[in-house]
């Protein structure tokens, strides 16, 4: 019962929030959105008993990713609307629609399957976090690994693709030319 | 009815991806294509998860952290790139910056 209510608590507040982060106009909004969405998400990680994976849920994406997110907003200006040309509104919802009842037979292909076998069980007796401790530095050690290293490479790519000409602002000239132009409006 | 099973996960999952998917076909800024991007990650994680859950093997969390690992450098890049972008053409705007025709 509890379950019950609380996965449809997640999901559909987890769909509402990011109906706004694809649907609204702000930037601040659809970030705001998003990072409200992710917590939801780890809650839904939490009711399937994978606590390890709702914590790094939390830490990374609310925590890191959003962070990133809110830190890059401030090089663009996030106060007002975007304004978005759509060319044909009517195609995309018909392609999303196809593709939505694709996803969704896709996603639920499983249910047929029955021949399955779980290659690394869950181990009885020991918490989640152990459990996925012990599997990831053994079996998944290598993947593990890799990911550590490509996560060094994305950190090294950040700093030099950011880092070029970070002593050039780009609000303040950006605000001084609009300044001119309404002094030539008035003139 | 009250049983919440894998199934309510997975077309729950389903439908988050195809939220971001027209995300990322409606979507013209760049930034918001990002994020776009992240719901459908998020999506998929879920459903990892819920098929791990269902058949008692912890492959699918794994599979989900490393996708966790992806989505975080995806965003560091992408962002880096973004910025260098909005320093060459004063926007994020695709149609802006589209410079092939066709």
């Amino acid at each position: 019962m509890y379950e019950f209510i609380a996965f449809y608590v997640f999901a559909i507040s987890t769909t509402i929030l990011f109906l706004i982060t694809v649907m609204s106009k702000n930037v601040l909004y659809a970030m705001t959105a998003l990072a409200a969405g992710m917590v939801m998400i780890s809650g839904l990680f939490f009711l399937l008993g994978a606590e390890f994976l709702g914590v790094v849920q939390l830490i990374v994406y609310v925590g890191a990713v959003m962070a990133l997110y809110a830190f890059a907003m401030m090089f663009f200006d996030a106060t007002k609307n975007i304004k978005e040309k759509h060319q044909n509104p009517t195609l995309v919802f018909l392609l999303g629609g196809l593709m939505a009842l694709l996803f969704v037979l896709m996603f639920s292909a499983p249910i047929i399957g029955d021949n399955i076998q779980a290659i690394y069980p869950m181990i009885e007796g020991v918490g989640n976090a152990q459990a996925v401790g012990m599997v990831l530095f053994t079996k998944y050690l290598v993947p593990f690994e890799v990911a550590a290293l490509m996560l060094l490479v994305a950190m090294i790519a950040g700093i030099i693709l950011a880092g070029k000409k970070m002593d050039y602002s780009l609000t303040e000239s950006e605000s001084a030319d609009e300044e001119m132009n309404i002094k030539k409006g008035d003139a | 009815m009250l049983e919440i099973g894998v199934n309510h996960y997975l077309i729950l999952s389903g439908l988050l991806f195809s939220i971001g998917f027209m995300g990322v076909l409606r979507r013209k800024n760049l930034l918001m294509l990002f994020f776009a991007t992240e719901v459908m990650l998020n999506a998929v994680n879920i459903a990892f998860t819920a098929i791990g859950n269902y058949y008692g093997d912890l492959s699918g969390q794994m599979f989900a952290f490393f996708v966790i690992a992806v989505a975080a450098s995806e965003v560091a890049v992408g962002l880096g790139l973004l910025i260098v972008l909005y320093k060459k053409y004063g926007s994020v705007d695709l149609d802006v910056i589209a410079s092939m025709k066709g």
